[in-house]
């Protein structure tokens, strides 16, 4: 369909419509929320939202009040592609028949962590195999925060959550991080991408292209959780900016498996230097506390090595593909 | 039976085939499904209709049945006609959407070829899938037929889809012996189908603003769906879902009618269908398939003067409790057959239902339980005979053994 002409101003983007309100319930510093907001300001024109059941499903449509300025439709926590499935090919079927005055309504499902890495991940990887259009946002607090900080599948390693406390035997969660966007980079679609919310006009654009792509379209949303991460409220958008900074999130966006460094880590590969430690992002957050306990340096050193050699890996990934 | 007044075509199909011809006369926009043995005819069946070009419908073959479900009510809810086909463990993998569907009153209709559930596994028909989801606020219909299925599945989307009723409705076929079995079977023209079961009509809701609006996902009118409500209303909601299942007793009813004075066939009052009942002494309460073998079956009794009679039940849900009162209430005796178990309770969930629907009764039948036909386990004549054969017994004594009873069961 026809784009309209868009410009990502700070001017521009607040004389844009707000479509998720405010008066949701969210807690004061979520990461998730303000990713919310600002995602709906990159919208090309009709657009029909679907969530997973979440956060941010739970806090903006508490009945009989909403915080959605358009159609939006949440069903379960696992099925969210599912219900973007459904919807994209009814709108495909209405269309035809001419019952649709729209040219074209644009799909979006949005789920966390749990309803991408885990739960809704068969649902995600069928509607992605089906070529749905549709673009699906993931935002990533690392964690079932919405049931009170459980670990998940993109909890990292070494973060405390109620089912990985730090105890006195296992120092919080044990495994990897699932590599989720090289999964679904596997699945060989055209729009791929990471983003994070104190980049605010590199995340817009990447919705704003993932809508554009006729077909499924994936957009990892790092998006830190107060409550959850136990950090302070007002450092939201510091820990967003440290995790780019310490290549703990690399920001970037692969068209047609085509990997690029967006701008803010870009750097970090020109100047190698400028590149913080990961103590840097982990300090000061309370899910990371007892890491920095005499017998636990190992974890600590190990957080390094590994956020090291991924970093590496997506180096050579940007090179070669 | 009436006479029909539109031209039909006799055509040599099985179960499933007729569903999918079905579905595809009723012109739907969305299917979304995952094949299971004995549902997989239907969609390999619509799966070629949309090879060759022959439907607009989108078809979706989803990753599983719970994305099937899923994408069929999300395709509901944006104002298309959505169809899903499934079985036994297909069915239960739906479970948790089947009661998003229904609160959500997405008219999704749903062929079940009715199969058993694991463990063990089993491929054969019995009705343990569908009576495990008799309280997810579907409606249901069960057929005795092929011709049976056809008719219903076209019916189905008028009972789902007024705006008075608006549920979702499954439609239970036995599988193999309708799914699989090919029968002769009257079909309608393309036309008359789709002028039959006309343009999806959209419930209207009101806004906040005021505005009347259709109940649909729409750029247009903005509506959120599927929101978090508290105990401050969700009761109500589930109140209200309980008034369109009492609304649906009227429209099944009457389509019945409108369906009988089109092409001549009915199925008793859409609700319960009887043989042989009005001066019955004994009555078998069965559902499914197994009627056509207890008509054979009452022939021979009535031929040997027993006046034994059958009500089957075409209309699990909503239970038509007046109905059954009224037809039962002047027999003897009554044998309540069930395909399925209620593990720890006290007889098939058939028995459970109609028992207490005649609890009321002044004068009530003495009523025994049959468990039958489990896993596919076969129901000649000769083994639904002794079933007559007790119920002789029991009015001559007003003794029962065993009020829950095993037939066909080895020893």
């Amino acid at each position: 369909m026809a784009t309209q002409e868009w410009k990502f101003t700070a001017k521009d983007i607040a004389l844009k419509p707000e479509l998720f309100f405010s008066g949701h319930r969210a807690c004061a510093g979520c990461g998730p929320a303000t990713v919310l907001r600002l995602v709906m300001k990159a919208l090309r024109g009709p657009t029909i939202v679907t969530q997973a059941t979440g956060c941010m499903e739970i806090v903006g449509s508490i009945y009989p009040y909403t915080s959605w300025g358009l159609p939006w439709l949440h069903t379960a926590f696992e099925n969210v592609a599912a219900n973007a499935s459904g919807i994209e090919v009814a709108l495909k079927a209405l269309s035809k028949k001419g019952k649709i005055k729209q040219e074209h309504i644009d799909v979006i499902a949005i789920a966390g962590d749990g309803g991408t890495y885990d739960i809704g991940f068969q649902a995600l990887s069928g509607a992605i195999e089906r070529g749905h259009d549709f673009l699906f946002i993931l935002y990533d607090n690392e964690g079932y925060m919405n049931t009170g900080i459980q670990r998940s599948g993109g909890t990292p390693t070494g973060a405390s959550t109620t089912t990985t406390p730090a105890g006195k035997a296992i120092p919080g969660k044990l495994e990897k991080k699932k590599p989720i966007t090289e999964i679904i980079l596997a699945h060989e679609i055209e729009y791929v991408a990471t983003a994070t919310p104190y980049y605010w006009k590199d995340m817009i654009s990447k919705v704003r292209r993932g809508l554009e792509v006729e077909g499924p379209a994936f957009l990892h949303v790092f998006a830190p959780c107060p409550r959850g991460w136990r950090t302070e409220p007002a450092k939201t958008m510091a820990y967003s900016k440290l995790s780019v900074e310490t290549c703990i999130f690399p920001i970037w966006e692969a068209v047609n498996g085509k990997r690029v460094l967006s701008t803010p880590s870009k750097m970090y590969s020109l100047a190698p230097q400028k590149k913080r430690p990961v103590i840097d992002y982990l300090e000061g957050q309370g899910r990371f506390r007892h890491l920095f306990k005499i017998e636990n340096k190992p974890v600590l050193d190990q957080i390094q090595q590994a956020t090291d050699e991924r970093w590496q890996k997506l180096l050579k990934q940007c090179e070669t593909t | 039976m009436a006479q029909e007044k539109v031209k039909q075509e006799t055509l040599a199909l099985n179960g499933d085939e007729a569903v999918a011809l079905a579905a595809k006369q009723s012109d739907v926009d969305v299917v979304a499904a995952y094949p299971i043995t004995p549902q997989t005819i239907i969609v390999e069946k619509f799966s070629e209709y949309v090879a060759n070009g022959e439907v607009k419908t989108e078809f979706v073959c989803t990753e599983s049945e719970h994305s099937a479900i899923t994408a069929s009510l999300a395709a509901s809810v944006t104002g298309a006609r959505a169809f899903t086909a499934s079985a036994s463990a297909g069915l239960a993998l739906m479970h948790e959407i089947l009661f998003v569907t229904s609160g959500s009153r997405a008219p999704v209709v749903m062929a079940v070829a009715n199969r058993a559930l694991s463990s063990p596994i089993n491929i054969h028909g019995d009705h343990s899938d569908s009576m495990a989801e008799r309280d997810s606020g579907w409606l249901h219909i069960y057929v005795e037929n092929a011709q049976e299925v056809y008719d219903s599945i076209i019916q189905a989307f008028r009972i789902a889809e007024d705006p008075e009723v608006s549920l979702p409705i499954m439609v239970g076929l036995d599988g193999f012996t309708i799914s699989h079995t090919l029968e002769n079977v009257k079909v309608l023209s393309d036309e008359t189908v789709k002028q039959f079961v006309g343009e999806r009509i959209l419930p209207r809701v009101i806004t906040h603003e005021g505005k009347t609006v259709p109940f649909k996902l729409d750029p247009d009118n903005p509506m959120t769906m599927g929101p978090n409500v508290s105990p401050a209303f969700y009761f109500e909601f589930k109140r209200q879902q309980e008034e369109a299942m009492k609304k649906a007793i009227n429209q099944i009813q009457k389509i019945n009618i409108e369906y009988a004075a089109l092409t001549g066939r009915s199925y008793g009052d859409g609700l319960i269908d009887t043989y042989q009942l009005t001066d019955a002494e004994i009555a078998v309460v069965v559902v499914g398939s197994t009627t056509g073998t207890l008509k054979v079956l009452v022939d021979e009794l009535r031929n040997e003067g027993i006046k034994a009679g059958i009500l089957r039940i075409r209309t699990f849900r909503p239970f038509p409790v007046e109905q059954l009162q009224n037809a039962l209430k002047h027999l003897k005796a009554i044998a309540i057959m069930d395909k399925s178990m209620s593990f720890g309770g006290f007889g098939g969930p058939i028995f459970t239902e109609v028992r207490n629907a005649l609890f009321d009764l002044k004068q009530r039948p003495i009523i025994i339980n049959y468990i039958f036909g489990l896993g596919g386990r076969d129901s000649n004549p000769i083994g639904l005979r002794k079933v007559f054969e007790d119920l002789q017994q029991v009015t001559k004594t007003g003794q029962i053994d065993d009020t829950v009873q095993y037939l066909g069961l080895k020893a």
